[in-house]
This record gives structure tokens, C-alpha cells and sequence, in this order.
């Protein structure tokens, strides 16, 4: 595992002493650290340990119980694919399968290059919209009939492929 | 505030500011002339309900209109399909569809020229008169509709807590600490007959007491808004529309208890709601609603938020507490309920958002006020998220006992592009299937249990003739196993080796035997799964077997999907006699199944290529490509 | 308090308010199957095996947690409850990956025993199995998640009884596996190695590392000169492997046995235990009397030194610097033995039967070895010894008790005996500390006060008209609030013993598997106190019970090492620690 930077460790310090000494702490830290670095490094889950008394391996089980808690780097852009019920009868499926294809990553991983995180989530409560997808935080449904998140997609990998 | 005068007095001087929006409303307090609410909900707000709003605000600055017409953020208004949604005050013009070009339209054609603009207004027409119908009210998603949970969204600002209080806001709070001993609290509840919201439909008053009867000490009141089932997102519209209503009932909850702590415990996947309950729960504070010595009583209370990140699981109490404690939200055996030793051991009650929604105004309006609404068991209403192949798609909260055909055909608009309905699936993961056959049946609690399904949370996912039930069941199975915590093995094991049961079915490998496993499995499952979850995973196959056995058996005899869904068991094929020889099916296919000779030779699928992804037969102009 | 009536099978019962069904059951003596239950470690609900059928409860229950209630009627044995019972199991062998014959636990398994008790034929159900974790990288635990049923066993036992929670559920669903944190191997975590996770595993997912190859393979050289010892706590467990009581005493059967299989000599650890003793006790005046480090601690428990360096890397110089017993022996072994029989080290193999997993972890430290030369070569547990015995088609039972090889090192005190028990070590450095200060013969040789179960024992002995206070613990839990004491500098200890495992070696993790049937049965036995007792009986039957009096301690000292501390016993006897990272 490579050294994590000073930085990221700093905002780990900070965040398990904002939390230290609360009951049950180890959720409000990860949370704090897996929005402030887009991810729980080892660093992160060991220093946790230490703050709230648990081992290194219960906050690891915490970890990978949530799929909001991810161990990785997510990728620059993120996408979500709701499969919700409401969105699975409308064709979620293919939906996702079309962002596959387009930004050539698999369900729940990010792309080689880093410019996308594809996750297909549970019901994202947009019923309304079926099918919905959201690509940072924007919203996009009826995402069948419309193209506006593809055309988004192919937007980003144009401006931004190969840049990085 | 240190006292329930001050409350009043506070909440006279708000009302004059939501006047306008008040039934019969006309003339209105300073110089505002019109109340513009634009929905600000997850629907709407995914359709630029927030630009909308930000160029009307702009647009009525640079025309000097800002003291005069004045724009309010709002919840959600239900009728999500016709988002993004703006409603004018005091004329009650509802506005569909809006898009921010149109702002300018309804400033200048409405605002000023007081001529609303017919082309954006809902379109609904009454069936009696013929007339089109404009009075919100009237309008027929609305009409059948009871708003008792849902009262106050659409119609206040809910990051404004003063239009919270003009609407009643907090005086069931003040009521219960100045006027009622807390056994009173609970018997009011009690005796209103309000069941749990969240799915089990457990008598809430009953709990409370359960908790009540713990000696005092530290206890501890919880908001189940980890709303998880597919299909189902009133909570959210809830916390989003009116989170100090379910804030009240939480402290109400607490006065009756003895507890001085509570949690909302909310997925992360509802930021706006979370953002919203955080404003909600800060005002309350600054206003002395929240924290010690409410309203100049002993009673004090707290509020905390915490977090969900994404376990379905932690919808079921138990996982919830472990959650809250920080732990790998896994259900840990009942009894001891979590009344007796909830959340850090402690006696606690946990209550679903659209059940605390309802207790300030049994406090106000009086136990008979509601226990009036409803079937025999089932009291007030129900909030139901209408999803899947309907026209209105949305929120509706409707009188317990309401038909599913009302619900369906008369509020939702039955099936779109004059589709068959098939049926309904409600009470998400949980839950089964409801039928044509079921359509009168009056929609409560216990009908719904007889009917093999549950309530649930509320979620009512539409199916019609396009839908392959077997391809639902096993949806919702794969759903049970990505969520299962897997602690104990059958939910662990079992709901996996049933989802590769199912695959085999969809995908023509099962056999008769296949739906046998399926049903001894399930109710195996069913009887021995450590968790209310794992006890009803199975449910949505054991209600499709039931009810769509010919389905399941038309996969497993012929090897045919009726619904056309199943891809593995689809065949498609070209008639020669229709095939033009253009290619162009041969083009868009993209594993290059289809061969042929463009002008010369008609056109052939290669099966063992064909993925059955079906574009060949989008692209043919001719209808020369069949699916069976 | 009144009791609770219930029908269990139609049978009343009367149980104590606050019991489950299935302690109800057992105390009348009805036998409900389970698996994931061990009673005061584990209690989740979560196989589902004891699932019993509840009158007027709309599921069946899970008897481990399901608290009897007054009129409750209960059927542990209807058509619904055995059939439930059945599919569970069924499932569970769907996710298993069904070796048995090559199992380690082959006929000692829990999930085996299930199966056959409850006449599983076929396994309806087959399927994806859950992606399996295998290693073997720690030279002391195996970790193979085939076979894991995730009864949680292991998980509590770390937690509760180490105080340390190597190991967590990790994933959710079908994809849940038990782990150390990120998966990794015991050997990259801040595991002891101690096999307690291994004693409480039901299955063959947690085991030793077997080397009971490299023993044959040094057996069958003929270049080597195979010396074999065995520590104390082995002679009372090894029995067990054979079917006899716990408890039994089998040093005589176990000389025998290993001398059959061929060892060119027989040792037994106690030799060098009492050789601990010196070199310790020596190291205990030293300290008292010229202001060392105090208080000091014990330093045979490889486990307890894995977790100092781990977790109180800054109490290291607490520790005693003398190597654990079989480590001296192994270098006297390499050292004198080799001189006076003219043997090339190199061309010794020194084989230690341990009851104790992280021996096998300790022989590989570099600290251990000399030129090169490894003070210890192999490290058997009393489990792989007695796979050794069956392979060798020794017929243990019947066999006649033998004495380990008399030439220079076969004698051994009472005192060496007793360092398989918790507070042995302690007990027997007191005899040798306190008759050497006071300079006249102990009144009494039995200081019982350090002796039995609990986990943390504490006296006040008067030694030379000092005020001398003695503390002994076992296990990392109870071993804890001590250290926190020295940590905070309020610790009124001079000498502390402290051993890895509950009990001490008598317990350790790698005796025979003491099985949940065992341990949560109608009449629990307390295994810990008869192995214990075992040795306290053969500490009262030898001649000599004091380490300093035994004649070949005497001899070492006078022909090799001169005296306890010397320059030469440092060298060969005494080891350094390092602070460890918990995370590699």
C-alpha cells in the first residue's frame, strides 16, 4: 500500500477529533472522511480504530457493509444508475448497459483511465423521473427517451480523455 | 421561546405572511399580491426546478415586481410526472411541465396581465361537465386525496420554520407539555388507532407504552427514515416537505416516553432532505423548541442526525440501532425488542417518518378526529408512492379503505399508451402482488396481508402486459441478495440459491421440479430467516407463483417468456417474404448475426450469434422482424 | 426469583427467568442441535440450526436466543422444526467446499456431525459458492474460508477473550467472508498467532499449520540427529486425541509413543523450564536488588510477546530477556549437546511438541537463532502429535509408560511441571526466588493462592522480609488492565506472569479441539481446571519440586553455563524484543 499524503492525513486527524469521544463514533468518522477524500484509506480505518476503541478489522467490516464506503479512489466523474423497481420496469437495465458501453466500465467499478465510477444504486426515490441516473449530483431522468445524460457522457470523454 | 405565549404570539405575526396562500385568501399582508411556490423536491428539482426559480427571482427583481409577488421554495407536490411543478397563490393556478424559458411567459402573461398561461396549466378534465378543470383542489389527482401526513407539503417553505408555526407548527408540542400528563399522550394515541407506516403496521401508541413502562431513565426516540424499498419515496418527500412536522412528533414522543435524546436515522442518498431536516433542527434549537426547558417546561429534548450509507438492511429496527451504534448494521435477534434495550442498550422506540408525520395533528385534532378516517383497523391514511406503468406517477395520500382502482384509474390515470394493466406490486422487496381480481378490494393493512402482499411502506409499482412477472420476481430476489446483511444462513444462502433458481427460469433452464424447489425453499426461508427482511424475501415469489404460475410455467414447459422480456428465451427471426434485402438490419447489429446479400438475398439471423438485444428489429422499416 | 414453566416437547420444564430455550432444554436434559452457539462466547442467532417451533409464533426461533417465557410451548423436534433444520444445514453444505475426506477436521467437525445427526443424504441445493480466501502465509494459523460456516465463533473469541478483534465479519450478503482487517494474512495484522479462533472454529476453516511433514522428513534423514521435547501442558491433553478423559495424564504413553516413531532422543520441556527458572529467577533478584526495570514480566507466552510488541511496544523492557523454555533448550540442544556428542548443529533437528500455535511462529523469529542455526527447528501442537501417533499406527492406549531419555537432560522438577497452568511459572520461580534469598528450606511448596481459572490472580508474599507482590494473567484481556497499570506507572507489582491463552498452555491453541458439545453441554466440563489439574498432580509426585535442586540443572551449570546470568547463558538463553507495526 503506497504512503498516503500528508494532507489526506491531516483531514483524518481532524475528522477523528472532531467525532473523538461520542457515542459510536466510527460511522460519523467514516462518513466525514469517505466525503472529504472520496474514499476510507487503510490510514483512515487504523487511525478510527485507535480514536474509538474497536480493532482495525471491525472498522474494515464496517467499511465493506456499506456501499457508500468505498476503499478506492472514486473516479473523477460518478455515475448512478438507479435500479430502483420503478426504474427496472422502465428499462434501468439497458440504460446501465448503454453507459457501459460508453464510458467502457464495469457496474459498481471505475474506468481504467479514471474519469468514471459506475455504480447502479438502489431506489434513488425519483420514482417520478423512471429511469433515473444521476452524474455529479445532477439528476437526470426519463433517461430513455431523453439523451441529455449520454450526451453529457460523450461531452465529458471528448473534453477531458487522454487530459488527465 | 420560554413559554406557549410566546409560541402564539410568534405564530400570529408568521400567519400573516402565508395568508395569501390560505383558502378564500384575497387581500394580504404589506404589499404581497401573489405567492409563487415552486417545488423544490427530488423530482422537480432534478427537472431545474432551482433555475426556474432562480430566473423568476431575477426576472421580478429586474422588473421591480419582488415586493409584490413573492417566490417560495417548496416540498414536494406529488404529482411528480408533471414536474417541474409552480403553483400561484391566491389564484391556484398549478403550472406543469415548466421549463426556466418559460418564466418569462408566466411574468408577463400572469403576473402582469393576469391571464394565466393555459399552455403550461395541468391538463385535466372533469368528467361530468366536460370542463377543464383549474382549481388545484379539483383537480382529479388531488381530489380523491385525504392530506393528513402530506398537509403541509407543497404548501410552505419548509426551510422556514415560521411557516411551519403559522400552520399550526409546534402547537401539539406546546399542547401535550403544558396540558397532558404523558400516559395521556400515549392512550391519545392509542385510542386514534395509528399503525406504524414503515411496514409492519405495529400499534404505535402500544409501543410507546411498551417503552414507557421501562423505568426511567436514559431512553431514546428514533426516526426510521431509512426509506429502502424500491418504489417507495414518500419519507423523503416528507423530510423534504415538512421535516418540523416529523421533528414535533419526535419530541412529542419523547414527552411520552421519559426519553431527552433522539435520532433521525436517513439515508445519504437523500441529500436534500438531510440538508433540510439539518435547517429544520437548527431553527427549532434557536427558537428554544430543541434543547432544555422547552417552552419553559422540565421537558428537554435533542435532536441528532445520523447517517445511512447505503444497507437496505438498516431499514429493519434492530440493523438500524446497530447502525446508529457505528456497527455493521446487522439484525440482531427479537425479543428483547428494542423497547426494552434499543440503541446503547437503552429502551427506545423507533418510528417510521410518515407515522410521525400523523401524531401532531391526533394531538390537535383529538384521537376520534382521526381514528373517524379509515377502515376498522386501519385508521387515517396511507401514503402511497405510485410508480411504474401509470400515467401519474407521484405521491398520493388516500383514506385508508380507498380501492386500488381509485388509486390506480382515478388518481394515477391507469396504464399509459393504453397498455393492459396486469398488476401491482406493493410492499417493495417485502411484498407481493396485487391483481385485476384485487382491484375493488378496500386497501388497509390486514386486506392487504389476506391478499398474500403487505403495505409496506407505501410503494405501488405498476405492471402491465409488457411485464415479465418472473423477471420481477427474480428483480426483487436479486435485490433481497445484493442487501441480505448475511447473518444468518437463510437469507444468506437461501435467497441466493432461490435468485439461481429464477436465473434458470429466465434464462430456459428451469424444469417444473425448478418451481417446486422454489416454493419449498422460500417458505423454508420464510420460517426460519433471523429478521423481518429475511422473512419476507420471499415473498414476491411466493405472491408471482400464486397468482402467474401459468407465466412461470410457460418459462419452464415452452420455454417462452410471454411478456417477451426473458432475452435468453426470446427467438427472433426474418420473414423472407417481408425482407426487403436493404441490410440495414445487418448494419446495426452488433455482433454481426445477420447475414445476407443487400438487394439479392433476404436476410438471415445466425442464433448462436444473436444476442437478442432486439435492434435489428427497430431498425427494419418493413416489420420483417419477428419476435416469439 | 420464581421460575418459568414451559412445555418443552410436551415435557414441563421449569427454567430460570432471563434463560433461552435451549439452556431450558439442556438443563432437562432435551438435546437441541446447534452451531453457531458457544455458550459464553457466542450467542447471535444467526445458523439458524437450533431453530425450534414456538406454539402461537408465526416463524420458528432460534433456541440460543429465544428467552422462555411463562406458558410457553415449545417443539424442538416437529415435522416444521426438523425439516427447517435440515434445509439450513442443506444450505450451508451448498456453500461449503465439501472435502471432508481431506479435511483437517475430518471426523471432528461440527458441520459433519450436524449432517449425519440429522440424516442429510443429499444436498437439494447447489450453486455459486462464495469466493474463498486461503492462507497460509502465518507460520502459525491457517485461514480457509471454504469451509467457514460464519457461526462468529472465532470473531467473539478474539474479541472477548484477547480483547483484540483480529478478525471481523467482512462484506455483506453471500458475499461475507470472516477476515483480518483488508483481508489480509494473520501474518500482516497484529494477530498473536495463539489458536484460540482455532480451538473455537466448529470446521476446518482455522487450523495450525501442519508440519508434521518436515518431522518425517528429518526422521527419515540420516544425516540427522532428531531430538524431540514436549512441554508440560501436552502429557494433559494429549490423551484426548485418543478418546481418553479430559484430564488424563499421559507423560509415560507419550514418551513411549515418540520413541517408537523414532526420535534419537526424548526430552521433555520441563528440563528446560526449571532451566527458565534459574535464568529468570536470577534476573528477578538482579532487577529487585539493583533498581531494574520493575515490575517484570513472564516471557514463555510467544503470543503475550507478539502482543506486547504490538500493543505495548513501550513496556518491552518489562519483559524478562529470557527465551521461553523449549528455546533454551533447543540452544542448549545446539550448544552443549552438540559438543559433547560431537554433532554439527546443523545436523541436529530439534522438534518441539507444543500446545500452542504461535510456537510456530516464535521458532522463526531471527532473534532465535545462532550462526544460522535455528535454536528450534519445527514446532509440532499436541493436535499434530497425536495425527503423528495414528499415522505412525501406534496404538496410543495400550502403549507402556516410558521415561523421557535420562542421559543429561531427562530429569525435571515439580516445578518445571506446573508451567503449563496459569500461575505455574510464577509458583515455581517463587520457590526457587524465595529458598535462594532466604537462604533455608521453603516450609511450604505450595503457593495455591497464584494457582486456578481466573484470569487475573494477585498475592502478597513476604521474600527475604521484602513485601514481595506477585500478579498472574491469562489471556490478553485480563493480562490488560495490568499493563495499563505499568503504562500509567501505578502498577504495585514487582512480578507479573502472564500467558497468551485463558488458563495457560493447558489451553492453548493447539490442544485438542475441545468441541462445542463439550462446551456448552448438559453438565459443562471445566477442561481447563482437569487438564490443570493433571500437572499439579504430577508437580506432587516428584522427588524433586524445586527448580534450583534439580541434579542436571546443577550439572549444565557447573560443566557449561557456570552460573544463572553468566556471559555464556545470556548469549544462548536470554533474546531481545522489538516494537512491531500492528499493520504490515
Amino acid at each position: 500500500m503506497g504512503k498516503l499524503n500528508e494532507q489526506s492525513v491531516q483531514v483524518i486527524d481532524r475528522i477523528v477529533d472532531r467525532h473523538r469521544g461520542r457515542l459510536g463514533p466510527v460511522k460519523l468518522m467514516l462518513h466525514d472522511v469517505q466525503k472529504e477524500l472520496g474514499y476510507i484509506p487503510f490510514e483512515a480505518m487504523e487511525k478510527i480504530a485507535a480514536a474509538s476503541g474497536v480493532s482495525a478489522a471491525e472498522v474494515y467490516g464496517v467499511v465493506t457493509f456499506y456501499t457508500q464506503f468505498t476503499t478506492e479512489p472514486k473516479g473523477k466523474h460518478v455515475i448512478n444508475v438507479c435500479m430502483g423497481t420503478a426504474c427496472y420496469v422502465k428499462g434501468s437495465a439497458d440504460l446501465l448497459q448503454r453507459i457501459c458501453d460508453l464510458t467502457g466500465t464495469k457496474v459498481n467499478q471505475t474506468s481504467a483511465d479514471g474519469l468514471f465510477s459506475l455504480d447502479a444504486t438502489r431506489c434513488l426515490g425519483a420514482c417520478g423521473l423512471a429511469p433515473v441516473a444521476i452524474l455529479d449530483d445532477q439528476v437526470y431522468g426519463n433517461a430513455t427517451s431523453s439523451t441529455a445524460l449520454e450526451d453529457r457522457i460523450k461531452a465529458i470523454i471528448k473534453t477531458e480523455s487522454g487530459v488527465q | 421561546m420560554k413559554s406557549w405565549n410566546e409560541l402564539r404570539e410568534l405564530r400570529a405575526s408568521a400567519a400573516k405572511e402565508i395568508a395569501l396562500r390560505n383558502p378564500g385568501a384575497s387581500a394580504a399582508a404589506g404589499s404581497e399580491r401573489l405567492h409563487v411556490l415552486v417545488c423544490a423536491g427530488t423530482g422537480c428539482t432534478s427537472s431545474s426546478s432551482a433555475l426556474i426559480m432562480e430566473q423568476m427571482q431575477q426576472q421580478l427583481t429586474a422588473r421591480g415586481l419582488d415586493q409584490e409577488v413573492r417566490v417560495i421554495k417548496t416540498g414536494c407536490f406529488g404529482l411528480c410526472q408533471k414536474g417541474p411543478i409552480v403553483a400561484v397563490y391566491p389564484d391556484k393556478i398549478f403550472y406543469c411541465h415548466v421549463k426556466p424559458d418559460d418564466v418569462g411567459e408566466i411574468i408577463e402573461q400572469h403576473f402582469i396581465g393576469g391571464q394565466p398561461v393555459k399552455r403550461l396549466e395541468m391538463n385535466d378534465i372533469d368528467e361530468i361537465t366536460q370542463e377543464k378543470i383549474f382549481d388545484i383542489d379539483k383537480i382529479r389527482f388531488y381530489a380523491k386525496q385525504q392530506r393528513i401526513a402530506l398537509k403541509n407539503c407543497g404548501q410552505l417553505d419548509p426551510e422556514n420554520i415560521r411557516e411551519y408555526i403559522a400552520r399550526d407548527g409546534y402547537e401539539a408540542l406546546a399542547k401535550v407539555l403544558h396540558e397532558m400528563q404523558p400516559q395521556e399522550v400515549i392512550d391519545e394515541i392509542k385510542k386514534s388507532g395509528l399503525r406504524g407506516r414503515g411496514g409492519g403496521g405495529f400499534p404505535t401508541g402500544v409501543k410507546w407504552q411498551f417503552a414507557a413502562d421501562q423505568p426511567a431513565g436514559d431512553k431514546y426516540v428514533i426516526c426510521n427514515a431509512d426509506e429502502g424499498d424500491p418504489g417507495a419515496f414518500m419519507d423523503r418527500s416528507i423530510l423534504e416537505g415538512d421535516p418540523h412536522a416529523v421533528l414535533e412528533a419526535m419530541a412529542i414522543a419523547g414527552y411520552a416516553i421519559g426519553a431527552q435524546q433522539g435520532y433521525v436515522y436517513i439515508r445519504a442518498e437523500y441529500p436534500i432532505a438531510v440538508k433540510r431536516l439539518q435547517i429544520a433542527i437548527g431553527q427549532a434549537k434557536e427558537l428554544g423548541l430543541f434543547g432544555e426547558h422547552i417552552l419553559g417546561t422540565d421537558f428537554s429534548f435533542d435532536i441528532e442526525i445520523r447517517l445511512g450509507a447505503g444497507a437496505f438492511v438498516c431499514g429493519e429496527e434492530t440493523a438500524l440501532i446497530q447502525s446508529i451504534e457505528g456497527k455493521r448494521g446487522m439484525p440482531v435477534p427479537k425479543p428483547p425488542f428494542p423497547a426494552v434495550s434499543g440503541v446503547w442498550g437503552k429502551p427506545t422506540i423507533i418510528n417510521n417518518v410518515e407515522t410521525y408525520a400523523n401524531v401532531a395533528q391526533i394531538i390537535l385534532k383529538g384521537s376520534g378526529w382521526f381514528s373517524a378516517i379509515g377502515t376498522e383497523k386501519s385508521k387515517g391514511t396511507k401514503v402511497f408512492a405510485l410508480g411504474g406503468k401509470i400515467v401519474n406517477t407521484g405521491l398520493v395520500e388516500i383514506p385508508m379503505g380507498t380501492t386500488l382502482r381509485e388509486v390506480i384509474y382515478e388518481i394515477g390515470g391507469g396504464c399509459p399508451n393504453g397498455k393492459k394493466f396486469k398488476a401491482v406490486q406493493t410492499g417493495g422487496p417485502s411484498g407481493g402482488c396485487l391483481t385485476v381480481e384485487d382491484l375493488d378490494t378496500p386497501i388497509d393493512f390486514d386486506n392487504l396481508i389476506a391478499l398474500g402482499s403487505m403495505m409496506g411502506s407505501g410503494g405501488m409499482i405498476v405492471l402491465d402486459e409488457d411485464n415479465c412477472m418472473v423477471d420481477v420476481a427474480r428483480f426483487y430476489m436479486e435485490f433481497i441478495v445484493d442487501e441480505s446483511c448475511g447473518k444468518c444462513t437463510p437469507c444468506r444462502v437461501g435467497t441466493k440459491r432461490m435468485l439461481e433458481l429464477l436465473t434458470d427460469i429466465c434464462e430456459g433452464r428451469g424444469t417444473m421440479e425448478t418451481l417446486d424447489e422454489l416454493e419449498t425453499l422460500g417458505k423454508m426461508i420464510k420460517d426460519t430467516a433471523l429478521c423481518g427482511l429475511g422473512q419476507t424475501a420471499a415473498n414476491p415469489v411466493l405472491s408471482t407463483l400464486r397468482l402467474f404460475r401459468d407465466e412461470y410455467e410457460a418459462h419452464v414447459k415452452e420455454k417462452r417468456c410471454p411478456a417477451g422480456v426473458c432475452k435468453k428465451l426470446l427467438h427472433y427471426s426474418i420473414d423472407p417474404e417481408k425482407c426487403r434485402k436493404c441490410s440495414m438490419c445487418a448494419r446495426n447489429c452488433p455482433v454481426g448475426a445477420i447475414s445476407g446479400v443487400p438487394g439479392q438475398k433476404p436476410y438471415v439471423i445466425d442464433h448462436d450469434k444473436c444476442i437478442k438485444c432486439g435492434a435489428c428489429m427497430e431498425t427494419c422499416r418493413f416489420g420483417a422482424v419477428k419476435r416469439d | 426469583m420464581t421460575k418459568i414453566n414451559l412445555k418443552i416437547n410436551n415435557i414441563p420444564v421449569q427454567a430460570e427467568p432471563g434463560s433461552t430455550i435451549l439452556e431450558a432444554a439442556r438443563a432437562a436434559g432435551i438435546q437441541i442441535p446447534t452451531l453457531c452457539y458457544l455458550k459464553d462466547v457466542n450467542k447471535t442467532g444467526a445458523c439458524r440450526v437450533c431453530t425450534v417451533e414456538i406454539k402461537g409464533a408465526k416463524s420458528l426461533g432460534a433456541a440460543c436466543v429465544y428467552p422462555v417465557s411463562e406458558g410457553m410451548e415449545v417443539f424442538t423436534n416437529s415435522q416444521r422444526a426438523l425439516e427447517a433444520r435440515k434445509h439450513t444445514v442443506e444450505l450451508i453444505l451448498s456453500n461449503h467446499c465439501g472435502d471432508c475426506l481431506s479435511c483437517i477436521r475430518n471426523q471432528n467437525c461440527e458441520l459433519q456431525k450436524l449432517a449425519q445427526q440429522l440424516g442429510i443424504r443429499k444436498v437439494r441445493y447447489e450453486g455459486e459458492k462464495t469466493p474463498p480466501t486461503f492462507d497460509e502465509v502465518a507460520p502459525g494459523i491457517v485461514r480457509d474460508t471454504s469451509k467457514c460456516v460464519l457461526c462468529g465463533r472465532c470473531i467473539e473469541t478474539c474479541k472477548k477473550v484477547q480483547g483484540l478483534g483480529i478478525l471481523s465479519f467482512i462484506n455483506r450478503g453471500f458475499n461475507t467472508k470472516v477476515a483480518p482487517v483488508f483481508d489480509k494474512s494473520f501474518n500482516d495484522v497484529n494477530c498473536m498467532q495463539c489458536g484460540q479462533c482455532v480451538n473455537a472454529c466448529p470446521v476446518g476453516a482455522l487450523f495450525e499449520k501442519e508440519d508434521i511433514h518436515r518431522v518425517i522428513e528429518a526422521l527419515n534423514d540420516p544425516d540427522q540427529h532428531v531430538i524431540v521435547q514436549t512441554a508440560p501442558a501436552v502429557r494433559a491433553a494429549l490423551g484426548e486425541e485418543f478418546g481418553l478423559p479430559i484430564g488424563t495424564r499421559v507423560t509415560g504413553r507419550m514418551a513411549a509413543a515418540l520413541r517408537r516413531i523414532g526420535f534419537d532422543r526424548v526430552y521433555d520441556t520441563n528440563y528446560a523450564a526449571d532451566l527458565t527458572i534459574m535464568e529468570e529467577g536470577h534476573e528477578f533478584i538482579e532487577r529487585v536488588q539493583h533498581q531494574g526495570v520493575l515490575p517484570m514480566i513472564t516471557s514463555c507466552s510467544p503470543g503475550w510477546i507478539r502482543y506486547c510488541e504490538f500493543e505495548y511496544p513501550d513496556l518491552l523492557e518489562h519483559l524478562s530477556s529470557c527465551k521461553s523454555p523449549h528455546m533454551m533448550f533447543g540452544a542448549i540442544l545446539k550448544s552443549y549437546y552438540a559438543q559433547t556428542h560431537n554433532l554439527d548443529p546443523r545436523k541436529i533437528t530439534v522438534v518441539s511438541i507444543m500446545p500452542c500455535t504461535a510456537k510456530k511462529a516464535e521458532v522463526v523469529r531471527p532473534e532465535m537463532r545462532k550462526d544460522g542455526v535455528a535454536d528450534v527447528d519445527v514446532v509440532l501442537t499436541t493436535r499434530e502429535l497425536g495425527r503423528l501417533i495414528k499415522m505412525y499406527g501406534i496404538n496410543f492406549e495400550n502403549l507402556p509408560d516410558e521415561d523421557f531419555d535420562q542421559d543429561m537432560f531427562g530429569q525435571y522438577s515439580g516445578a518445571g511441571v506446573i508451567f503449563g497452568a496459569s500461575g505455574g511459572v510464577m509458583e515455581a520461580a517463587l520457590r526457587t526466588v524465595k529458598e535462594t534469598l532466604e537462604n533455608k528450606p521453603l516450609d511450604s511448596l505450595d503457593f495455591t493462592v497464584v494457582r486456578g481459572m481466573e484470569g487475573v490472580k494477585t498475592a502478597e508474599l513476604e521474600v527475604a522480609g521484602m513485601q514481595v507482590k506477585v500478579a498472574v494473567a491469562s489471556s490478553m484481556s485480563c493480562a490488560k488492565p495490568l499493563l495499563d497499570e505499568i503504562r500509567a506507572g501505578t502498577s504495585p507489582y514487582h512480578f507479573i506472569e502472564i500467558m497468551g491463552c485463558p488458563g495457560g498452555c493447558i489451553n492453548g491453541g493447539g490442544q485438542p479441539i475441545i468441541n462445542a458439545s463439550i462446551r456448552n453441554g448438559f453438565k459443562p466440563i471445566d477442561w481447563k481446571k482437569e487438564r490443570a489439574k493433571a500437572l499439579y498432580d504430577e508437580d506432587a509426585l516428584q522427588s524433586v519440586r524445586k527448580s534450583h535442586e534439580n541434579p542436571q540443572i546443577i550439572a549444565l551449570y557447573d560443566q557449561f553455563l557456570k552460573e544463572p546470568g553468566s556471559p555464556l547463558a545470556h548469549e544462548l538463553l536470554h533474546t531481545t524484543y522489538s516494537k512491531k507495526e500492528r499493520f504490515k
